[in-house]
């Protein structure tokens, strides 16, 4: 199992002997390489006469040679192989001879800029013109020409609406507990446990119900926009809808988009209560507050512009959960992989977006003075 | 007689990008034609489909479908005709969220205004032409991979179109489907006169069914033959086209 050769007058002749069974010998290898690309070589006659067993491993190196032959111009002469070998080695030098595409990987770094600001602009652009034409569908919805399956918008509506209830009411309740637990430690210090009825319910009403919801539901319900058109994508599915003349915005993007919008405030609403119910849990179990004390103080505390300002928030995270899932979906490659990266996307992009729309939204509540 | 040109391929480019797949092919198809579009693995076939039906637009050239521009033309325009055409995809593309019914139903309803219980006759009747009798209630993950299609098939077949397109209709089927499939190609192109447009590499179809076809070559990126399948095999232009057709055995 060595690779022995010698060179005579720009002749390289290497001679198989043995067994080439899981043959592994960087350092020969190497060697050989090295010789054919420094040294002047005309010809290289691989003779396999003794050759006995052999395996992938063999092939591997005759390919890469003749590889390296192929570009230095050398010229490869094959004597004694076995038939299947030479088959082999033949197939492996004939597939597709098409050129890859050129790859864009020395590019330098001013042109990496330019190339990402260029990618930006188009995403931006995409995603306008796809937020535009969900619009626009809602438009022709309320003039009564779009193309929705009413059983469609049921189905979502069911989906996002009471078959989320449980995992909202779960997240909630506990957010609610947490709150009641961290505020009671240091309200506890002044002895003023009894605020923290005013604490959960000012927390879950202005922010936290509608942020909680908007994480879960983007991970639950925008994962599975993207993934269920993704796979539609998949199947030509969107290519048959696209010939039959069906806009993809009113058949498919419609229906989710409503349900979750309209779903979203109330889900907010059972949220913020929820979540109410949790401190309560806190402070009546733990911190001894008298149950009517903890209704009386959350009452006082309730606010309806806190109240409203979350519902907002709510609506707002279900346009950007239906967009960010449906947008990822459409825009979905046609292989399963691609499903998965549209999955990721809508979920991360819901989340940033999220965040986003709640910077802008406090500010102008700040700036209305809300 | 000639006979009417139905799609017209003029100058057409095509390609993603810098791959560019075909260059400057021109083409036409006749009424009534069972048209072949063949050639090796990955040399642009189903991009060339997703041209002709609109799915992509041509880097250059265009697309005249029954004397129209269809590569030009408004989605309103292109909607028209499309209405003439029925499209089988390769793995039949059913919306998998509606029953078979409700799939075939479904260019009916976008483009017909028929009542419902004419509408619920024609997809019975549809699925009844396909060998789908009685599986309007089932969902297509209930049925088998050989169903699909020809669900598919029904549904393109709905809105009785002048011109059909296939994406590699025999893929994935065994040969008694198949040759069923193809059977039921025929039957709609000389009952109703459509024009059939195949893309396909299953050689027994190729000569059972085409009367007329190109051969797309990777190598010069262009058509390098064009004619009567059967024909072709008798005169091959070039040796790639005789390799192909007689699976390389032909030395
Ligand atoms: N969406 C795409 N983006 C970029 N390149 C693509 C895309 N789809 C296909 N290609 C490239 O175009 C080439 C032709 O693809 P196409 O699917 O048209 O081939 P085909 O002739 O139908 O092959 P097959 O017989 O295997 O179905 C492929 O080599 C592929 O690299
Ligand atoms: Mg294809």
């Amino acid at each position: 199992m060595t690779l022995l050769f010698d060179i005579q007058n720009n002749i390289l002749s290497l001679c198989l002997k043995g067994d080439y069974v899981g043959y592994e010998n960087e350092r020969e290898k190497s060697s050989l390489m090295q010789i054919i690309t420094s040294k002047k070589i005309s010809t290289i006659n691989i003779d396999a006469k003794h050759l006995k067993k052999w395996d992938s491993t063999l092939v591997v190196i005759l390919f890469t040679l003749s590889n390296l032959a192929q570009s230095k111009k050398i010229k490869i002469t094959l004597h004694h192989f076995p038939k299947e070998l030479e088959r082999l080695l033949k197939l492996a030098l004939t597939v597709d001879q098409k050129k890859p595409s050129p790859t864009k990987n020395n590019l330098s770094f001013i042109d990496m800029i330019g190339l990402w600001g260029i990618n930006v602009y188009h995403s931006a652009r995409m995603g306008v013109n796809f937020i535009k034409k969900t619009f626009g569908a809602i438009g022709r919805l309320i003039t009564g020409r779009a193309i929705m399956r009413k059983v469609d918008f049921l189905f979502a509506l069911q989906d996002c609406g009471w078959k989320a209830i449980p995992i909202v009411s779960l997240i909630s309740f506990m957010v609610g507990l947490i709150l009641a637990f961290v505020g009671a430690v240091q309200l506890k210090l002044f002895g003023a446990q009894i605020y923290v009825a005013s604490l959960v319910t000012i927390g879950m009403t202005r922010i936290m119900g509608a942020i909680m919801i908007g994480i879960i539901i983007a991970g639950r319900t925008g994962a599975s926009y993207a993934a269920t058109i993704g796979t539609m994508q998949v199947n030509e599915e969107i290519d048959a809808l696209k010939t039959m003349g069906i806009p993809t915005t009113d058949f498919l993007v419609l229906p989710r988009f409503l349900a979750l919008v309209l779903t979203m405030p109330f889900l907010t609403m059972w949220a913020d209560f929820m979540g109410m119910i949790g401190g309560g849990t806190v402070s009546i179990l733990m911190l001894d507050i008298v149950p009517q004390e903890y209704v009386r103080y959350s009452i006082n505390a309730f606010n309806l512009d806190n109240f409203l300002v979350g519902i907002f928030h709510g609506l707002v995270f279900g346009c950007v959960i239906a967009l960010c899932g449906c947008y990822y979906g459409i825009n979905c490659g046609r292989d399963a992989d691609s499903v998965g990266i549209a999955t990721t996307k809508s979920v991360v992009s819901a989340i940033v977006w999220m965040i986003v729309m709640t910077g802008i939204i406090t500010l102008a509540c700040e700036v209305i003075g809300v | 007689m000639t006979k009417k040109n139905i799609i017209q391929a003029k100058n057409l480019t095509i390609g993603y990008d810098e791959n560019i797949l075909m260059k400057n092919i021109s083409f036409d198809i006749h009424k009534g034609d069972v048209f072949i579009i063949m050639g090796g693995s990955g040399c642009g076939k189903s991009s060339l489909l997703r041209v002709l039906t609109g799915l992509m637009p041509p880097q250059s050239g265009h697309v005249w479908i029954d004397s129209k521009n269809f590569t030009n033309a408004s989605q309103q325009e292109r909607d028209e005709i499309m209405k003439k055409c029925g499209i089988l995809y390769q793995s039949g593309a059913l919306f998998s969220s509606m029953t078979l019914a409700e799939n075939i139903a479904l260019p009916l309803q976008q483009y017909t205004d028929f009542s419902k219980s004419t509408i619920d006759d024609l997809v019975s009747l549809k699925l009844a032409l396909v060998g789908l009798k009685g599986f309007e209630d089932f969902y297509p993950s209930e049925i088998s991979g050989g169903m699909k299609k020809r669900a598919g098939l029904a549904r393109a077949l709905a809105l009785d179109p002048e011109i059909v397109y296939f994406d590699e209709p025999s893929a994935g089927l065994d040969p008694v489907s198949s040759k069923l499939l193809d059977d039921l190609i025929i039957d709609i192109n000389q009952s109703l006169d459509t024009t059939i447009v195949v893309v396909t590499h299953e050689l027994n179809s190729i000569f059972s069914i085409g009367t007329n076809s190109i051969f797309l070559d990777k190598n010069n990126k262009g058509i390098s033959g064009y004619g009567n399948p059967k024909e072709l095999l008798k005169n091959p232009p070039n040796e790639t086209i005789k390799q192909f057709l007689t699976r390389g055995e032909g030395k």
